[in-house]
């Protein structure tokens, strides 16, 4: 410490080296020690949201397993491993398949949605959504998560399979309010058109990666 | 090395209401306007807001003054970023921790709370020329004003954007609300109406001091 030197005069430049470091330091115990203690109550928040938006989309369902499925199979994973796994199943009181939850993703108006949407793989139907993640417009855009009608798409939507099993027979497509003429149609929302297309297109982009891995690795009626 | 210290401001009642009203960040010093424009589109958003950046504000104050002696001149703004960005991730994994509904509902206004120029303002302008208990209750007193002045802003555009008060529907079924107080724009006119309120009963004070200097 220098502490008669004249102002004008700078400290060495070890010091100024020495304080920033020793702040950084202590700025990086305090982080890590935030990060110990918060960790597992994040991750009980998350599954705890994963658990709700999966039993919200597979209406009946009372019990949850991860899977991450690819081209060489259905991998299970354990209740902890959100992460990894891009296949939830629902499973009811009795054991029975209610059907599995899967994520889709596509380009909103102001940025990506998130959605999750639930899948019957005997019917090949989608019998359910909820919204994941958005930041679309309020009272417009956000309208995708709440407004009656528009959810009312999601109960018996068609996601049928081709014969052989490798894409979808009709790809699902969002059209204007009040033209939904088709089953594999999603019925928009006027005032958001994107949101609702967005809404479409994760859901068919997820449905046709996903649902031919599905119906060879899990079979259409297990 | 800063001077021998100077003799401290006296600790009193002004330390802590500067910030309510007088200085005011947002209504009167018009600081920190971005997230006082972005997350008030609810009242709850706008308290939640409020109390993050005030925790950043005292937990920052308080390490900075505690230091203040100690970090040369040359290198404080580096020192004062890196203490106020801790407190933020701290803030950060402290939310997420509570509420993930909320922290999606803040969005990255979180983070961007190292920005906030209410907090580097304070800790150049006041913690680190004052003693620890003087910073203390004076960046506490900015905290609930700028929490104070986000509750504005957040509880008229939730009223009259939404038509409920932080969640309790307070017309009924049958309100037409006005998306367009809950949108960007919305803010901007409900800044606006503040800063009229502010400055106008500001003024008039301003007046009656003067007249009463005057009569005097």
């Amino acid at each position: 410490m220098n502490d008669s030197v004249p102002i004008p005069t700078l400290p060495s430049p070890f010091r100024l080296i020495a304080t920033l470091g020793g702040i950084a330091m202590l700025s990086g115990l305090l982080v890590v020690m935030a990060y110990e203690v918060t960790a597992p109550h994040i991750a009980r928040n998350r599954r705890e949201a994963l658990q709700a938006a999966v039993f919200e989309v597979l209406p009946g369902a009372t019990v949850r397993s991860n899977f991450f499925i690819d081209a060489s199979g259905m991998l299970p994973l354990p209740d902890e491993d959100l992460a990894r796994a891009n296949l939830f199943a629902g499973f009811d009181d009795d054991g029975r398949l209610i059907g599995y939850a899967i994520e889709g993703a596509a380009r909103g108006y102001q940025d990506i949605v998130r959605v999750l949407f639930g899948y019957d793989p005997n019917r090949e139907i989608v019998i359910g959504f909820t919204v994941l993640e958005s930041t679309e417009t309020p009272g417009l855009g956000d309208r995708i998560g709440v407004d009656p009608a528009f959810l009312a798409n999601f109960t018996a939507l068609d996601v049928s399979l081709t014969d052989d099993a490798t894409a979808l027979r009709n790809p699902v497509e969002t059209v204007k309010q009040g033209e939904k003429t088709e089953p594999w149609q999603i019925d928009g929302i006027s005032g958001a058109t994107i949101s609702s297309v967005a809404v479409g297109n994760g859901i068919r982009d997820s449905a046709t990666r996903l649902l031919p891995l599905i119906r060879q690795h899990a079979g259409g009626s297990n | 090395m800063p001077p021998p210290a100077r003799p401290a401001a006296p600790m009193n009642w002004e330390t802590f209401t500067q910030g309510l009203w007088k200085e005011n960040p947002v209504f009167v010093m018009l600081l920190g306007l971005c997230p006082a424009m972005a997350v008030t589109n609810t009242a709850m958003n706008a308290l939640a807001m409020g109390v993050a950046t005030t925790f950043v504000l005292v937990c920052s104050g308080l390490l900075v003054s505690l230091l203040r002696n100690i970090i040369p001149k040359q290198v404080r703004i580096a020192s004062y970023i890196i203490i106020i960005a801790t407190f933020v991730t701290i803030t950060d994994y402290a939310i997420q921790a509570i509420s993930l509904d909320l922290y999606n509902a803040l969005g990255a206004f979180i983070q961007l709370i190292v920005v906030n120029c209410v907090i580097l303002g304070r800790a150049e302008a006041y913690a680190s020329k004052h003693p620890v208990f003087n910073s203390l209750v004076n960046a506490l007193g900015m905290g609930v004003g700028f929490t104070f002045a986000l509750l504005c802003l957040g509880g008229v555009r939730e009223i009259l954007g939404s038509g409920t008060f932080f969640g309790v529907m307070l017309f009924g079924e049958r309100f037409q609300p006005w998306s367009v107080f809950v949108l960007p724009p919305g803010g901007f006119f409900v800044l606006a109406f503040w800063l009229v309120l502010f400055s106008t009963v500001r003024r008039a004070r301003e007046r009656r001091e003067k007249e009463a200097a005057h009569a005097a």
